[in-house]
């Protein structure tokens, strides 16, 4: 057997790095070489910045949102639109919204979609604090910011279900014309659902 | 010198003209560059014919002519992994598509799709620039085998002229597998049932609309340039189906919340039975020997070849029409029950398709009728070699 290049100390930094997502062993090693060098700049402040985040992270019992304070920073801001709520599935699709910086609304964070499948049922996600959330008051509009799979779909039908008798207005991202796309280009089923959500102009 | 066809505007006529394979099946290695319009591919059983019209097949979605799980489609001996690369030509215009199974950071492989070497999401992306038609000798029992598998067939045929149509028959399954999976539950969440069920119903309306509008037009096409006289017979078509009677008679939505009603009533009947007793996953595709007016299963294997023949003819047609693109034909051991006569009427057949097909068979003496008119190839294990083209 061949000796490791490294001491156990390193070997296993390199194997907790080559189990982040796009990383496999190679880049693993080549992110701790780099750590390693940078030893200072980077690699102190990392193991704080990482030691900090976890001992103060929190899910946000309001939104389910993680974040180092509960509630979270989102809910917390008062210029946000109180009556408007965006259910995403996971918390990447609510920093993918953040991005988009569209709507200074607040969310709702499921943590997955309805799948027989795969044994998740509505007990399995956030769904009783989004009912208390609107049993509330204040809440105008739900926004089912869910993705157009089949699980992500059934989700957003059983919320509509769910939701139907306190008498908010449900709506959906619309799903049509990409920014740039032409429209000779467009398949029938996408050019009939972009008709089918048209806006006011 | 390459054979151009004809432009029509704003029509086109994809050729492969290069196909290049690394560790594919039976290929470590291989670049082929083509010239014609037909292409004949002939050599030994077992020499690796149906691995180069299979390669070509993975550019539609799905698992190409074999079926088969796509790390079987690497060559033993490789990495594991293995590539396909295509240039098309169309309307003077070169592309490059690429699809295969390579190894990822994390040493897992994964299916990779590029147009003009730009990674692209799926299959799908493909639709933009080729559509593939095909027959294997699998299919030449299709009028007696199950429904599910001239069912398959029928939607490979709509895949053809509705790229999306792949993506929403997966979607159905995997819905169907989800109400299926929750009758399981003695107390199934009649709410979350409910969801699932409007789901299925969107979807399920979706896939019989687009199999009625692929089979009625189909049916038009036939009834227009049907000859009784035809080596190759017309097949008269029907879907049988309940949704698909609907389809035709009443507005989506209607339609949608009839199934969903049927669902929903039906919910006990299907838990007995374990499935989804009712819906386009159990619709058959009815095929006739026009002629004749019987039963294709009821006609002689030869003939059961002939009216198949004739039926993927037209669809080829109709797709150039639909799409204004016409599809690759790949015709796998095609030469198989015909009779000289009906050979050579089926080459000039093909050769007056718009567009470019690929023949397999053993015998080189087959294709005899086609030398000077397409690249001949004969394949070796591992090789293939041109044999003098005209």
């Amino acid at each position: 057997m061949t000796t490791p290049p490294a001491g156990p100390e390193i070997e296993r930094l390199i194997h907790l790095l080559a189990r982040l997502p796009g990383l496999g062993p190679r880049s693993a090693r080549r992110a701790a070489l780099h750590l390693i060098r940078k030893r200072e700049e980077l690699l102190g402040p990392l193991s704080d910045a990482m030691r900090q985040a976890h001992d103060r992270l929190v899910v946000c019992h309001v939104c389910g949102n993680m974040d180092t304070r509960d509630p979270c920073a989102i809910c917390a801001d008062p210029t946000r639109d109180q009556g408007l709520i965006v259910v995403v599935e996971t918390i990447a699709d609510l920093w993918a919204l953040e991005r988009a910086a569209a709507l200074p609304a607040r969310y709702h964070v499921l943590g997955g979609t309805l799948s027989a499948l795969e044994g998740t049922g509505p007990k399995d996600l956030n769904l009783d604090a989004l009912v208390d959330r609107v049993a509330q008051g204040g809440v105008r509009e739900v926004v089912l910011a869910v993705n157009a799979t089949v699980d992500g779909q059934t989700t957003a039908h059983y919320i509509t279900d769910l939701l139907n008798s306190y008498g908010v207005k449900i709506t959906r991202l619309a799903h049509g014309v990409p920014i740039g796309g032409e429209l000779d280009y467009l398949d029938e089923g996408t050019l009939a659902t972009a008709l089918r959500s048209r806006t006011d102009f | 010198m390459f054979e151009h066809q004809t432009i029509e505007t704003g029509f086109a006529f994809p050729f492969v003209r290069r196909l290049i394979l690394a560790d594919f099946r039976s290929y470590a290695a291989l670049d082929l560059p083509l010239s014609h319009k037909l292409i004949v591919v002939t050599g030994e059983n077992g020499a690796g014919k149906t691995n180069l019209i299979e390669a070509l097949s993975l550019f539609m979605p799905g698992r190409g002519l074999r079926r088969a799980e796509l790390a079987t489609c690497a060559r033993s001996g490789g990495n594991g992994g293995f590539a396909v690369s295509i240039e098309i030509e169309s309307a003077g215009e070169r592309c490059q598509l690429g699809t295969g199974l390579q190894a990822q950071g994390d040493g897992r492989l994964a299916r990779q799709y590029r147009i003009d070497r730009a990674p692209v999401g799926s299959a799908r992306a493909f639709a933009d620039h080729l559509r593939l038609l095909w027959l294997t000798p699998a299919l030449d029992g299709l009028f007696a085998a199950a429904p599910g598998e001239r069912r398959r067939f029928l939607d490979r045929l709509v895949l053809c002229v509705d790229a999306d149509h792949g993506t929403r028959v997966a979607a159905l399954e995997r819905a169907l597998r989800n109400r299926n999976r929750q009758l399981e539950d003695p107390h199934p969440d009649p709410r979350w049932l409910d969801a699932t069920e409007r789901e299925i119903a969107e979807i399920a309306i979706a896939v019989a609309a687009a199999r009625v509008e692929t089979v009625t037009r189909l049916r038009l096409l036939i009834e227009e340039s049907r000859d009784s006289h035809s080596p190759f017979p017309w097949a008269d078509l029907a879907l049988r189906g309940e949704l698909e009677q609907w389809v035709g008679v009443s507005p989506a939505l209607e339609a949608e919340d009839r199934y969903r009603a049927m669902l929903r009533d039906n919910r006990r009947r299907d838990a007995a039975a374990g499935r989804t007793l009712i819906g386009p996953q159990n619709s058959d595709l009815l095929v006739r020997h026009g002629p004749k007016g019987t039963e294709a299963a009821l006609s002689s294997t030869g003939e059961q070849k002939a009216l198949l023949v004739g039926l993927v003819l037209a669809h080829a047609r109709l797709v150039a029409r639909m799409v204004e693109r016409a599809p690759v034909l790949l015709l796998d051991e095609i030469a198989a029950h015909f009779d000289t006569a009906r050979r050579n009427a089926l080459f000039e057949d093909l050769a007056a398709l718009p567009g470019q097909v690929w023949l397999t068979g053993a015998e080189a003496t087959a294709f005899s009728g086609l030398v000077g008119r397409a690249d001949m190839l004969e394949v070796t294990p591992g090789r293939v070699t041109h044999q003098g083209a005209g």
